[in-house]
């Protein structure tokens, strides 16, 4: 397991290191920052589409191994939007703060990514064992603004696109199924695909 | 290309050429696809030969032209323009080109052209942006300039840059090059050109007609919703450096250009 741990880290850093040698070797075009910026949102989204997909494929299929992962690829996803709002200020506005500023009062695409952004950011803070103590039940109910957080992403997303929803649509649709996985009754069928018993039991199995 | 008339036109002291493996690598020709990168890597299946631009509308001599013929009967003119897209960036081009006006005048507009309204290829077998189902631009891509706009001497009908045949993701064989307004006025692959009484739709404000106006003239003065004009990144730039500098007015060809629109709010008529 603790190689499974370590395999999901080296994947999830492999792009960050791919994206800075191509820009390191003069292979991203001729405006890295924006080649940058691009990419680590849009693997910030991938990211979250693929934490939020271990749940249902836990109970889909039993396997401890998808749990295990969930804080990683959570800070992961939060480290990417971290990339992505820090290639924005850096290259996008030269570092010119009273731009964001500027930005955070009247674009609506930008207010919404940044709130998504610090909605991750209330999440990873209180994603260790001792804010889960201390927050007790409530922390569970704070978490689920990743719900919402991917409602924003989505929508900061659609803002961006002009000429093709091809892309968006993909993302939007897994966004759909796995939102829809939750619902009480299909999350509970979802549990019964494979074994006989229901979910009680295998939580007790589980353990 | 022995007749050309090399730098009829040259930019400012501190506009730098764009390399040409920039200005042939990171293109928006949504025909193709929507990354910067999709036009080099898929325009190369577009066939440019042979190639006429069916010239109509209120015209006394419609007709088909030839591109061969362009090339060959017209003295060729390089004309170094700034090119400013509506994102923010911007490059610094040498184009090989002739006047658009030299072209209108050949068919005889009549009284009653207004505008005139481009259109790009159609063959979506060759194009695989106009195979997405979920593409948000009617085809043909579209666009439209005031008639005086259009006998504007800058305005100038493109088919090479650099010194050498246009690339197709620039816009082979023949593209139109406005320089004092954003780059997307500036279609690519002509296969029409139609004089008309009224104002055509174009691609842009047909899909989003907050954002993008029928003008579209570079102006600092007034932001995209979603950015700012006021500034622009002089590509290509790099991690260390943005490269920002000051957008101009009408992309610095105020002088030439500012008559044409005395009297009109630019706010309204963005």
């Amino acid at each position: 397991m603790r190689l499974w741990r370590c395999t999901v880290f080296v994947a999830a850093l492999l792009p960050f290191l791919w994206w800075a040698w191509q820009v390191a070797a003069g292979q991203a075009g001729p405006e890295p920052g924006q080649y940058l910026l691009l990419n680590f949102g849009q693997c910030a989204l991938i990211l979250l589409l693929l934490t939020l997909s271990l749940t249902p494929l836990m109970k889909l299929t039993r396997w401890k191994g998808f749990a295990l992962i969930r804080r990683q690829l959570g800070l992961w996803t939060f480290s990417y939007g971290v990339l992505h709002l820090t290639s924005y200020l850096l290259f996008i506005l030269g570092l010119d703060f009273s731009a964001l500023g500027a930005d955070l009062q009247r674009r609506p695409y930008i207010i919404v990514g940044f709130a998504a952004l610090v909605m991750l950011l209330a999440l990873a803070v209180t994603s260790n064992r001792y804010s889960m103590k201390r927050l007790g039940k409530r922390w569970k109910f704070l978490h689920r603004l990743v719900y919402i957080a991917l409602a924003l992403v989505l929508l900061h997303f659609f803002w961006v696109v002009r000429a093709d929803m091809g892309q968006w649509s993909a993302y939007a649709l897994a966004g759909v199924v796995l939102m829809l996985l939750r619902i009480p009754v299909i999350s509970r069928a979802l549990g019964r695909i494979r074994p006989r018993h229901g979910r009680v039991a295998s939580t007790h199995r589980s353990r | 290309l022995d007749n050309t008339h090399w730098q009829a036109v040259t930019a400012g002291e501190n506009d730098k050429l764009t390399p040409f493996n920039d200005a042939s690598h990171y293109n928006n020709f949504f025909e193709f696809g929507t990354s910067k990168d999709d036009p080099y890597k898929h325009a190369g299946d577009m066939t440019t030969e042979p190639w006429t631009i069916e010239i109509d509308g209120e015209v006394a001599r419609p007709g088909t032209l030839d591109v061969d013929q362009l090339l060959g009967e017209q003295q060729l003119e390089e004309r170094i323009y700034r090119l400013r897209c509506v994102e923010a960036w911007s490059m610094v081009i040498p184009w090989l080109g002739v006047p658009l006006s030299e072209i209108i005048k050949r068919a005889e507009p009549t009284s009653d052209a207004k505008f005139v309204r481009f259109q790009t290829l159609v063959r979506p077998e060759e194009m695989p942006g106009q195979r997405s189902r979920f593409a948000l631009i009617d085809w043909p891509y579209q666009e439209g300039l005031r008639m005086d706009e259009a006998m504007h001497p800058l305005t100038i009908l493109s088919v090479g840059m650099y010194g050498r045949v246009l690339p197709n993701q620039n816009g082979a064989p023949v593209r139109l090059v406005v320089p004092w307004k954003y780059g997307f006025k500036s279609i690519k692959s002509i296969v029409r050109i139609s004089l008309v009484k009224e104002q055509p739709p174009t691609a842009w404000p047909t899909i989003n007609a907050n954002e993008y106006g029928f003008y579209s003239n570079v102006n600092p003065d007034v932001d995209h919703p979603r950015w700012s004009q006021a500034r622009e990144r002089r590509l290509p730039n790099s991690l260390f450096s943005t490269n920002m500098i000051d957008t101009q007015m009408f992309n610095g060809y105020e002088d030439e250009v500012a008559s044409l629109y005395k009297g009109m709010d630019l706010r309204t008529y963005f």
